[in-house]
């Protein structure tokens, strides 16, 4: 029997994802996972939006940690894509954007405590790797002709601004504009560590059970995120830019000698902190692997496998739900209503809702990510599909779906997938901060633990891990040639 | 000194000579024109001698070159940039000055597109961006001219008005060109171009129509 190499690749990924299901801890272990489910969904429909004050702070401060880290992110990423083309900033900026946002939270909050540095410089720092990579691939894309036609003695910064930036302008600006509404997640979640944010207080509404004022949260946050084309103007662009750092609010002091401990004591590994010198560090860094790093690598990767087939799944099932192809008119607006809800809440959110829900396991943490990268991909193919004229007397229904749309859209579905697996990964790793048992339990138990020498080292594991899948992704993309483009 | 005297000039495309080896000598005051069916190699030789003159010329591309974001003014600007200091150029990108504007207009006005001033080239037909090339070239200010088609998109009284500022400008000129009679009109020496050597070259004033038609 012959697959084309499109079809290997798809069951290669279903068949390792049903051997992880064997070995994944799923179940479902709250007494009423119904009723809470029922519950929360009362709060979403009756929402409360004056039981507390906090509620429009927290939504102050989610926007101006936003812009704030957004701005600086994509400032340092511009001059960083300036210089993209050198081989060590490519390694660094590979780096810096592999470590999830919340996990430099994680590590600004234990020399800058809470003060708002902390929450500016978790976004800003692995935004600039990704702005760098986007931005220098967008600024190749330029047509030389225009620079080989200047005077030769035009000057690089001349040549620059008139013949590559205007050409890009648009893309440029696109992506930025993209990028912040993935800053408005980003700064969302950083409340779940303590910072002044969205997630600050949906965790405390949740933990007390206030659903009508987790689900008033819930419900700003999406009108926030769809108005941003009504909110955020080029003119007004500036205004918010100035503007947010005074909202930031003030957090706690720096305490320098904090910072100073931290880089001189507590990330240097234990044995040689205490003296044992080099002779110690081998016994510290094998246990420090069976009893953390391998556990944590082996879940992270059973569950990014399993989460990146539900969320194909859930794409090829979702797209049809906007898809002109299909319907009428109240089944696509449901649909969008669903697809947009679905990617406009982050799989952080989404996973911490569900896991309070059906209690501690993978299954929470699959679904979110399911559901979130399900409803991108979902949007981004059910859109590509409207482009797609069939002939008059196509087939309907079943027919068309499985033999005039897929076959259309399998190759970008595929494309959209690959690029999303590093991400699905990186946040993997960071649900383990809600106790699911990957690589971000093992982070975040050593920092309570205050064994910082450990965390930082489990952190770069991660990080590396994430940078051998972005390669993988890109090889498997590449051999298939798949093309696609960025999302976050 | 605008002339110049280039020998060896070759170019090949996928294994296959396309020109030469061919030797050219243009004096300062000569204004050539190019004459050739297409595909004879008449735009590899402007890239050519574009090259060998290491981009000391005003060159209109058969593609124009131009930046489709930047409105008309600023793409004719760029024929000057190297005129100025990098913070120069930058406020002009946002705000340009007096002096700048007046001179860019009165040249756009020579062209008959003064009207086009803020026009991004993206929204501009295909005569009215070739006029935007030209004007840069002329812009540029440079002695000697490169040119490939510079009328192709332009009909009647409008492609002598361009090629009338195009011959005053330049105390020296190599123009790629289809159109006999507009060749034999404003160029003071005929090179004819077949299978990428020089078939024919003369002075325009002892050849007419008749002479040039067998090379197409």
């Amino acid at each position: 029997m012959h697959f084309s190499p499109t079809l290997r690749v798809s069951l290669l990924f279903l068949v390792i994802a049903i051997a992880a299901l064997f070995f994944a801890d799923i179940a479902i272990t709250t007494a009423n996972p119904w009723r809470d489910l029922g519950r929360f969904f009362l709060g979403v429909a009756t929402p409360d939006f004056f039981s507390t004050e906090g509620l429009a702070t927290a939504l102050l401060r989610t926007v101006a940690f936003a812009f704030v880290g957004v701005a600086l992110g994509s400032a340092c990423g511009f001059l960083l894509s300036l210089i993209y083309r050198f081989y060590p900033v490519r390694i660094f900026c590979a780096f810096i954007r592999a470590i999830h946002e919340l996990f430099w939270a994680l590590i600004f909050l234990q020399f800058f405590g809470f003060h708002p540095l902390t929450g500016v410089l978790a976004i800003a720092i692995p935004y600039s790797g990704i702005f760098a990579k986007v931005y220098s691939e967008i600024l190749d894309e330029a047509d030389p002709g225009p620079a080989r036609l200047l005077p030769p003695s035009t000057g690089i910064i001349s040549t620059f601004l008139y013949t590559r930036i205007p050409d890009c302008w648009v893309q440029l600006r696109t992506y930025t504009a993209y990028r912040l509404e993935c800053g408005l997640r980003s700064s969302a979640i950083l409340g779940f560590v303590g910072l002044p944010t969205l997630g600050f207080y949906l965790e405390t509404s949740f933990s007390q059970g206030l659903y009508s004022q987790a689900g008033a949260m819930l419900i700003l946050f999406y009108v926030l995120i769809a108005t941003i084309p009504l909110w955020v103007k080029p003119k007004l662009l500036p205004v918010y830019i100035l503007g947010a750092p005074f909202f930031l609010g003030d957090g706690m002091p720096i305490i320098w000698g904090n910072v100073e401990r931290f880089f001189t004591q507590d990330i240097i590994p234990a044995p040689l902190r205490d003296g044992e010198g080099l002779a110690g560090l081998g016994p510290w860094f094998s246990d420090l692997m069976l009893t953390e790093a391998m556990p944590g690598i082996w879940n992270t990767l059973i569950l990014t496998q399993i989460a990146l087939v539900a969320t194909g799944i859930l794409t090829l099932l979702a797209f049809p739900l906007i898809s002109n192809h299909f319907g009428g008119p109240i089944r696509r607006t449901s649909g969008h209503v669903f697809l947009v809800i679905a990617r406009s809440t982050p799989e952080y959110i989404l996973a911490y809702i569900l896991l309070q829900l059906w209690g501690p396991s993978m299954l929470p943490a699959v679904v979110a990510l399911a559901l979130h990268n399900g409803g991108i991909i979902g949007h981004l193919i059910g859109r590509q599909t409207n482009a797609i004229h069939l002939r008059p007397d196509a087939p309907t229904g079943y027919r068309r779906y499985s033999w005039e749309l897929v076959p259309r859209v399998y190759r970008s579905f595929l494309a959209f997938l690959f690029y999303r697996w590093e991400i699905i990964m990186r946040e993997t790793a960071i649900l383990g901060i809600l106790g699911i048992y990957t690589l971000g339990f093992y982070v975040d138990s050593a920092i309570q633990q205050i064994r910082f020498d450990r965390a930082m080292v489990l952190i770069l594991i991660t990080a590396l891990l994430n940078i051998g899948i972005d390669i993988l992704g890109r090889y498997i993309r590449r051999k298939l040639a798949l093309q696609t483009m960025p999302t976050c | 000194m605008s002339g110049f005297e280039l020998s060896g000039l070759t170019a090949s495309y996928g294994g296959e000579r396309v020109i030469g080896p061919l030797s050219l000598d243009v004096k300062e005051g000569e204004h050539v024109a190019l004459v050739g069916k297409s595909g004879a190699g008449k735009s590899t030789l402007i890239k050519l001698i574009h090259e060998r003159v290491d981009g000391h010329a005003s060159l209109v591309p058969q593609d124009l070159g131009l930046v489709n974001a930047l409105p008309v003014f600023h793409n004719v600007f760029m024929g000057q940039l190297d005129a100025h200091p990098a913070w120069y150029n930058t406020v002009t990108l946002v705000r340009p000055f007096r002096k700048d504007r007046e001179a860019v207009k009165d040249l756009l006005r020579e062209l008959g597109m003064a009207d086009k001033f803020w026009t991004p080239t993206a929204s501009l037909s295909g005569g009215q961006r070739q006029r935007v090339a030209v004007a840069r070239a002329i812009y540029r200010n440079a002695d000697l001219l490169l040119a490939d088609e510079p009328i192709s998109a332009l009909d009647g009284p409008l492609a002598h008005q361009v090629m009338k500022a195009l011959s005053q400008r330049f105390a020296t000129s190599v123009i790629a060109l289809h159109d006999v009679e507009m060749a034999l009109a404003y160029a003071t020496r005929i090179i004819g171009i077949q299978d990428g050597q020089i078939a024919l070259d003369e002075a325009s004033n002892r050849l007419s129509a008749a002479d040039i038609m067998p090379l197409y």
